[in-house]
C-alpha cells in the first residue's frame, strides 16, 4: 500500500513536472521588436521558468584569389535563452551566446519588462539597442544563410546590446500594427576610429567590457525605433541610434572635443504567393564624427544593407518530417566602409565588399534549417585597387533546441 | 516513398557535383607574374616561416594610440603607404622638408626631416617650418629590394661617372652619407670621411632595409624602438613600441620579397620597344641587369636580376628640382627609378600611373616627358621615334 502510494505520488510529479515545448504563437501578429520573446521554450508543468536556445555549425572551404586555407569546421555559435514570468505584466528574459566555441561569451539580453500599457512598457536591464531588424532578430534558425549579413555585423554590429532602460509599445488597428521603441543605453567608445581593424568600425566600438558598467562618453545613447506592419503586406521599420562616442573629460577635465555617431536604418520584410515567396533586407547609413587632422584611413561615411529572397519550392512531408520545406534563396550583401573622397586626389575612396549568396535551405521542421550557401564576395580596399575575390562554400544546421 | 529515395538520390548527386566542381567555382589564382607579393625561391622552410612573420608585422599590424600609434603620424600600417607591396598613392605620399644641401637638415629641432601630416585626436599634427625647403615622395614599390641591397659599393662605383668622363651626357653619382650608429655597414662597404655610399630612397640617402625600416616606423607610424628611441612628438626618449625581433622579421620580408617578373616577354611589340628603350639610351640609367654579391640566403647570392636602375644620383633638370634633399645629392639630383613593376603600378595606386617622386607623372608619358637634365637628351630621342616605335616602347615599359 505504501508503495503504490508513493509511486503513485512519483507518477503525478512526473506528470506536473513533464517538459514541454512552448512554439512562438503565430496566431498574433508578430514584429521584429518582439522576436527576443517569440521563440520555442522549453517549460516543465506550471513552472513559471522557460528554457530555450539555438545551436549553429558549420563547415566552410574558402578560397582568396586561388588561395586557400583549406577546409574548416565552425561551431559558430550557442545561444541559450532563460525567461521567467515574474508576475502579471512582469517578465524577465536573459540570452547568454558562446561564440566560436567559448572564445566569446556575451550576455546579449537580460532585461525585465514592465507592462503599464500595451503602449508603455518598461524595459530594464541589458537590452538589444533597436538599430535595424538583424539586430533584434538575429537568431539563426530563423535565417536561410549561414553567414550573418556582413552589413549587419560590420556596420551595425549584431549582436548590439548595452545596459539601459526605454520604453516600448504597440497598437492595433484592423490589418495595422505600429510599434515604437525607445531606449537609452550606454555607447559605443574611442575604438571606434582607433582600432586593428584599420577603419571606422563600431563593431571595434562595442568591444568595451565597461560598457555594462558606464558610459565612455558619459552620456547616454539613443536609440529608437518606428515600425510599421500590415498582415496582408509586410513590415517596414525606421530607426535611428545617436550619441557621443569619445572619451571627451575625465574628472572635469575636457580632453577632446565631443564626437557623435549618427545611424539610420531602413528594414522591411514581405511575404507573397502564399507565404511562398518571402522578400526582406536592411539599408544602413553610418555617420561618424571623426577630427579632420586624424587619417581618413577612418571614415566619417558608412553604407550598407542586404536584400533575401527566400522562395520555398517544396512543402510537403518529406524523408518523414510532415511539415517539411526546401527552399531557394539568395543574398545580395553589400558594406561600404569609407563613404567619401580622398583629400589629395579627389578621386573616390574604396574599402567596400560586396556579395551575393545562393543556396538551398531545408526546414524539416520550422525550428530547424540545414543550409547549403556558396557566397561570392569582392573587397575592394582603401586605395580602390584590383578587388579580392573570395568564394565560399558552406553547409551547416541551425536549429532551436 | 518514391518521393523519398529521389530526394534522397538527388541530395548525394547534388553533394558530389558540388564537392567535385569546388575548384572550378572558386576565384582563380593570378599567374606569378600578375602579382608581386610573394617570397624568392630557394628559401628553407623556416625561412618562409620567417618571411610570413614579416609580410603579417608588414601588412597586417595596425598601430593604435593604445600600440603606440604616432601621436603624429602619416600612415597607421607599413601595408598602408606599400598596399600589395607596390607603389604607393597620394593619400600616403610623404612630404619631406629642412634640408638644401649636404651640410645637412637644419630643422631637426622643428620636427625634419619628415612631416608627420595626421595627429591622434586632441593632437595637432606638424606643419612645414616657415622657411623650409620640402619634397614629396611617393611610396615606392617594396619588391624585390633584397636584390638591390645586395649590389656591391664596387659595382655603383663602377657605374658612376660624376665628370662624365664618357661623354654620354650622363653623371650618376653615388650618395655619400653618414649612417645612424645601429647600422653595421657591410664587409665591403666604402667608406669616404666618415661616410658610406646609400642606396634607399628618392635620394638614395638611406644604407639599407635595416635603417629604413626603423626609420619607417619611427617617422611614418611614430612607433619608437630600440635603434630610434624618440617620440616624434615630443622629441623625448620613450620605451620601445616595437620589438627587436618584428622589426628583424619585417626587414627578412622586404630582403626576401620576389623581383617583379617581366610579362609577355616574346611580345613582338614589347621585344621591339625593349631595343627602341636601349637604342636611345634609357638604359644609361636605366641599367637592365646588375648582379647581387654573396648572401646567407642563396636565391639572393650572385644573382643577375633586372631591376632597370643604376641606383644612382643624376640631375633630372629644374622642372624635378624641389628645393629639397639628402645626404650629399643635389636638389636637382634624384636616384634612377627602378623600372621593375612599372606595369603593375595600377594595381596597388587605386587604377592609375602617379609616377615619379611625388606621382605628379599620371602617365608613363607624362614621367618620360618630365625627365630633363641628365635625361634631355634621352627624352628627345624618345619624341624621335615614329608614333609606332613610342607605343612599343611604352609597351615594353608596362610589361616590366
Amino acid at each position: 500500500m505504501i508503495l503504490t502510494a508513493i509511486s503513485m505520488t512519483v507518477k503525478a510529479q512526473n506528470d506536473s513536472f513533464l517538459i514541454k515545448r512552448i512554439n512562438p504563437d503565430s496566431s498574433k501578429v508578430s514584429m521584429n521588436m518582439d522576436a527576443v520573446y517569440n521563440r520555442p521554450f522549453l517549460t516543465a508543468g506550471n513552472m513559471p521558468i522557460a528554457m530555450g536556445g539555438y545551436l549553429e555549425a558549420n563547415t566552410q572551404y574558402a578560397s582568396t584569389d586561388g588561395i586557400t586555407e583549406g577546409f574548416s569546421f565552425q561551431m559558430q555559435r550557442l545561444t541559450i535563452f532563460l525567461s521567467s514570468t515574474i508576475g502579471k505584466k512582469i517578465k524577465f528574459l536573459s540570452e547568454l551566446e558562446f561564440e566560436d566555441g567559448t572564445r566569446e561569451i556575451n550576455l546579449e539580453f537580460a532585461a525585465m519588462d514592465i507592462e503599464f500599457h500595451p503602449l508603455v512598457n518598461l524595459r530594464g536591464g541589458i537590452m538589444m539597442n533597436p538599430i535595424g531588424a538583424f539586430n533584434q532578430n538575429h537568431d539563426g534558425p530563423r535565417w536561410e544563410f549561414i553567414d550573418r549579413p556582413v552589413s549587419a555585423t560590420t556596420i551595425i554590429p549584431s549582436t548590439l546590446s548595452n545596459a539601459g532602460f526605454g520604453l516600448y509599445g504597440k497598437h492595433f488597428q484592423g490589418q495595422w500594427t505600429i510599434g515604437y521603441e525607445a531606449y537609452l543605453t550606454n555607447g559605443f567608445n574611442d575604438k571606434i576610429i582607433s582600432n586593428d581593424e584599420n577603419r571606422t568600425s563600431l563593431a571595434a566600438g562595442k568591444k568595451d567590457a565597461n560598457r555594462f558598467e558606464k558610459s565612455n562618453s558619459g552620456l547616454p545613447m539613443f536609440t529608437g525605433k518606428l515600425a510599421l506592419r500590415n498582415r496582408k503586406i509586410g513590415e517596414l521599420g525606421l530607426s535611428y541610434m545617436t550619441g557621443v562616442y569619445n572619451l571627451w573629460q575625465s574628472v572635469g577635465i575636457i580632453l577632446d572635443n565631443k564626437r557623435s555617431l549618427h545611424v539610420m536604418a531602413l528594414d522591411f520584410n514581405t511575404s507573397m504567393m502564399k507565404n511562398n515567396l518571402n522578400i526582406l533586407g536592411e539599408l544602413v547609413k553610418v555617420l561618424v564624427e571623426v577630427p579632420k587632422t586624424y587619417s581618413q584611413q577612418f571614415g566619417s561615411e558608412q553604407m550598407g544593407g542586404h536584400l533575401d529572397i527566400v522562395g520555398t519550392i517544396l512543402k510537403k512531408p518529406m524523408l518523414g518530417w510532415e511539415k517539411a520545406k526546401l527552399n531557394l534563396v539568395i543574398r545580395i550583401d553589400y558594406a561600404d566602409y569609407n563613404q567619401g573622397k580622398f583629400r589629395e586626389t579627389g578621386g573616390n575612396i574604396g574599402d567596400h565588399v560586396w556579395a551575393i549568396v545562393p543556396g538551398i535551405s531545408f526546414r524539416p521542421l520550422a525550428t530547424t534549417v540545414l543550409r547549403f550557401n556558396f557566397r561570392f564576395e569582392q573587397q575592394t580596399d582603401l586605395l580602390g585597387n584590383p578587388p579580392a575575390k573570395t568564394g565560399v562554400l558552406q553547409f551547416g544546421f541551425s536549429s532551436y533546441f | 516513398m518514391k518521393f523519398n529515395q529521389l530526394l534522397i538520390y538527388l541530395i548525394i548527386v547534388f553533394f558530389v557535383v558540388m564537392v567535385a566542381s569546388c575548384d572550378k567555382l572558386m576565384p582563380k589564382t593570378l599567374s606569378e607574374d600578375q602579382i608581386l607579393d610573394g617570397p624568392i625561391s630557394e628559401l628553407t622552410n623556416a625561412q618562409l616561416g620567417q618571411h610570413l612573420k614579416g609580410d603579417i608585422a608588414f601588412n597586417d599590424q595596425i598601430f593604435t594610440a593604445e600600440t603606440g600609434l604616432g601621436p603624429v603620424f602619416v600612415a597607421t600600417s607599413c601595408g598602408s603607404c606599400h598596399a600589395a607591396d607596390g607603389k604607393g598613392h597620394p593619400f600616403t605620399t610623404l612630404t619631406r622638408f629642412g634640408q638644401t644641401d649636404s651640410t645637412g637638415n637644419k630643422f631637426l629641432h622643428l620636427g625634419g626631416p619628415l612631416l608627420q601630416n595626421r595627429a591622434l585626436p586632441g593632437f595637432e599634427p606638424e606643419k612645414i617650418p616657415s622657411g623650409a625647403s620640402y619634397a614629396k615622395f611617393t611610396p615606392p614599390i617594396v619588391t624585390g629590394l633584397g636584390f638591390l641591397e645586395l649590389v656591391s659599393d664596387e659595382d655603383l662605383l663602377a657605374m658612376a661617372d660624376p665628370n662624365d668622363s664618357d661623354g654620354d651626357g650622363i653623371s650618376g653619382v653615388v650618395n655619400w652619407n653618414v649612417i645612424p650608429s645601429y647600422i653595421s655597414p657591410r664587409l665591403d662597404a666604402v667608406s669616404q670621411n666618415g661616410k658610406y655610399i646609400c642606396r634607399f630612397g628618392k635620394k638614395a640617402s638611406v644604407y639599407d632595409l635595416f635603417q629604413q625600416t626603423v626609420t619607417a616606423y619611427n617617422q611614418d607610424i611614430g612607433i619608437a624602438s630600440i635603434f630610434n628611441p624618440l617620440d616624434v612628438y615630443s622629441l623625448l626618449k620613450t620605451e620601445p613600441e616595437v620589438n627587436v625581433n618584428t622589426i628583424n622579421e619585417v626587414v627578412f620580408y622586404l630582403q626576401t620579397l620576389k623581383a617583379p617578373m617581366q610579362r609577355n616577354q616574346n611580345d613582338e611589340e614589347i621585344q621591339r620597344g625593349r631595343i627602341r628603350f636601349n637604342e636611345i639610351g634609357c638604359t644609361g640609367c636605366h641599367k637592365p641587369a646588375l648582379k647581387t654579391g654573396s648572401s646567407y640566403i642563396p636565391g639572393l647570392s650572385n644573382r643577375k636580376f633586372h631591376p632597370f636602375t643604376d641606383l644612382l644620383l643624376h640631375d633630372m633638370g629644374s622642372g624635378l628640382d624641389d628645393g629639397y634633399t639628402e645626404g650629399s645629392a643635389k636638389t636637382s639630383e634624384w636616384r634612377t627609378a627602378p623600372l621593375w613593376g612599372l606595369g603593375l603600378a595600377p594595381n596597388s595606386q587605386g587604377g592609375q600611373y602617379f609616377l615619379l617622386h611625388d606621382g605628379r607623372a599620371k602617365t608613363i608619358e607624362d614621367a618620360i616627358a618630365l625627365h630633363g637634365g641628365e635625361a634631355s637628351g634621352r627624352r628627345a630621342k624618345y619624341y624621335q621615334l615614329s608614333e609606332s616605335d613610342r607605343l612599343a616602347l611604352l609597351s615594353f615599359l608596362k610589361s616590366l
